[in-house]
């Protein structure tokens, strides 16, 4: 492949406005090849379904009508009557759960990897918000169909914010914008995820990779250890690159396919005066925490046991998020032994209440 | 003497910076704020006549902001509670077949005098007073 310095337009824009200080974060990152390379490609996928998203979204934006009247009406109007409005909106929904699912895959990867140990503390604290905004990305959209499972997931997620101590009253009106789910809550909503979200997600999205690109791939110990000349490597650019690309296509192609044979419902209308339907559940990756609120007993020593739960959540959200720079006894966690069962708890924890939230 | 200036001039402009700021997001935290709905407080409603309601069915109204649900027994009595289900704010439902009030959000139960039997609910639903003159049914609040 021709080098993209020997092009005409390369060397004419360098000539101008020095290049090199981007061509040095292209071409000197290597990324090293063994066993465990799969994992690296992770956070590829989720920057590219990320950019499905911005693509999708601001598609959708064309027709998309915000208001208690229109909301459902338009995202009914793009199904039924714009032209390949079904496939925009479907790949948006597909996109975004498979987003969160590989930002989950990405950070699992690289906490069992132990890349999060110095010099990459701030790469993993940076995703950790990331998969937070994701989060609130998805929470926020969920409501914007504004249809009736929507309407009371919403309902229900926005009361146990609520229960938060000091803070969740204040919290629940923020975010619903008045006492109740209304409207009001529905154009609140939208700004999070048209405004507030896209700006920033791409803030910290931009600080991840920056520092992914100037800090280089970390190393399994698996490989460090390893005498020099059995160390094999391939350049980020262009052969790490050319690897991205081909599994994006691929994932691409699993977009659609998941579109066509399993597109969403758009579901029936909101009605703030009918009785709530059965089936009611958060979206997925909320299933895990709201599964474990309802086992909690209404009362834990003083405190009321839902409270409890989203106080211990909230204290488990800062320790993973600070994780590469605790120590116990002088010691950093991550070379402690008990790390590897901390991260095998956490995904068995994760995945037996998810399941059990689906199958009971 | 020249340090105790660069000190002062520096606390100075800590105090300004920090006085920005907040005059910035003191405004900004309070318009996010939706001001207090004007929306009169409602004490009564008119509900229609009685023989718009089938006995053993339910319907739910709107009490000022707030969803009530309106039940005919099966004796032919009516007796209204707060539609909004005192676990997660869901809206509840009138079972015809079990003849109590379901909450199909985590499924919780209340018995028809609102109180609550079974499920994740912690309290009572709130209930309302009806009164039916001449034929016509009023839901008020228990306060009067
Ligand atoms: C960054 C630019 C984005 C824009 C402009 C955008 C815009 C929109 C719009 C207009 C809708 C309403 C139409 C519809 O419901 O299909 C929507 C829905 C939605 N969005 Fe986004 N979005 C963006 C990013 C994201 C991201 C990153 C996520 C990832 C978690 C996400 C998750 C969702 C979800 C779950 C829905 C509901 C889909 C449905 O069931 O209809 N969005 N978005
Ligand atoms: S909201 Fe009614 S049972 Fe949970």
């Amino acid at each position: 492949m021709a080098k993209l310095t020997d092009s005409n337009v390369f060397k004419w824009l360098d000539e101008r406005v020095d290049l090199s200080p981007l061509t040095k974060l292209l071409y000197h990152k290597k990324v090293p090849v063994h066993s465990h390379t799969i994992w690296y490609y992770m956070g590829g996928v989720t920057l590219f379904l990320f950019i499905v998203q911005v693509f999708t979204g601001i598609l959708l934006l064309m027709y998309y009508v915000p208001g208690e009247n229109s909301a459902y009406e338009s995202v009914q109007f793009i199904l039924n009557k714009v032209s390949f409005g079904w496939l925009i909106r479907n790949i948006h929904s597909w996109s975004a759960n498979l987003m969160i699912l590989f930002a989950f895959i990405h950070m699992f990867s690289a906490f069992f990897t132990k890349a999060l140990r110095k010099p990459r503390e701030l790469t993993w604290v940076s995703g950790f918000i990331l998969l937070l905004l994701g989060m609130f990305f998805g929470f926020s959209g969920y409501l914007l169909p504004w249809n009736e499972l929507a309407f009371f997931a919403t309902k229900v997620g926005t009361d146990i914010a609520g229960a938060v101590p000091f803070i969740g009253d204040w919290l629940k009106i923020l975010l619903r914008g008045g006492d109740d789910v209304t409207g009001a809550t529905l154009s609140r909503f939208f700004g999070f995820h048209v405004a507030i979200l896209p700006a920033a997600f791409t803030i910290f999205l931009t600080l991840h990779l920056l520092l992914v690109q100037r800090q280089g791939m970390s190393e399994p110990d698996s490989f460090t250890k390893l005498p020099d000349e059995k160390k094999k490597y391939i350049s980020f650019f262009p052969d790490f690159a050319l690897r991205d690309f081909l599994l994006w296509l691929i994932v691409l192609i699993a977009l659609l396919a998941l579109t066509v044979f399993s597109p969403w419902d758009l579901g029936i209308k909101a009605d703030s005066l009918a009785s709530a339907p059965e089936g009611i559940k958060p979206e997925w990756y909320f299933m895990f925490m709201f599964q474990t609120l309802k086992y909690l007993p209404p009362h834990i020593w003083f405190i009321e046991g839902e409270v409890f739960g989203l106080l211990a959540f909230g204290a488990a959200g800062v320790i993973w998020m600070v994780l590469p720079f605790i120590k116990i006894k002088k010691k950093l966690l991550i070379e402690s032994k008990y790390y590897f069962y901390i991260g095998v708890f956490a995904i068995a924890f994760i995945i037996i209440m998810t399941l059990i939230g689906y199958l009971s | 003497m020249k340090q105790d200036r660069r000190g002062f001039l520096n606390t100075l402009l800590g105090i300004g910076g920090i006085g920005a700021i907040a005059s910035i997001i003191y405004p900004v935290f309070e318009f996010l704020l939706p001001p207090e709905s004007r929306e009169p407080t409602v004490s009564s409603i008119k509900a229609g006549a009685i023989d718009q309601y089938e006995v053993n069915s339910a319907k739910i109204l709107k009490f000022g902001r707030e969803p009530v649900i309106l039940i005919r027994k099966d004796s032919g009595e009516f007796s209204a509670f707060s539609a909004t289900c005192t676990h997660l704010d869901c809206i509840v439902q009138y079972r015809q077949d079990t003849k109590q009030i379901l909450c199909a959000c985590h499924n919780g139960h209340y018995d028809l005098k609102g109180r609550n039997v079974s499920g994740p609910p912690p309290k009572p639903l709130t209930e309302f007073k009806v009164s039916v003159i001449n034929n016509e049914i009023t839901i008020s609040t228990m306060e009067g």
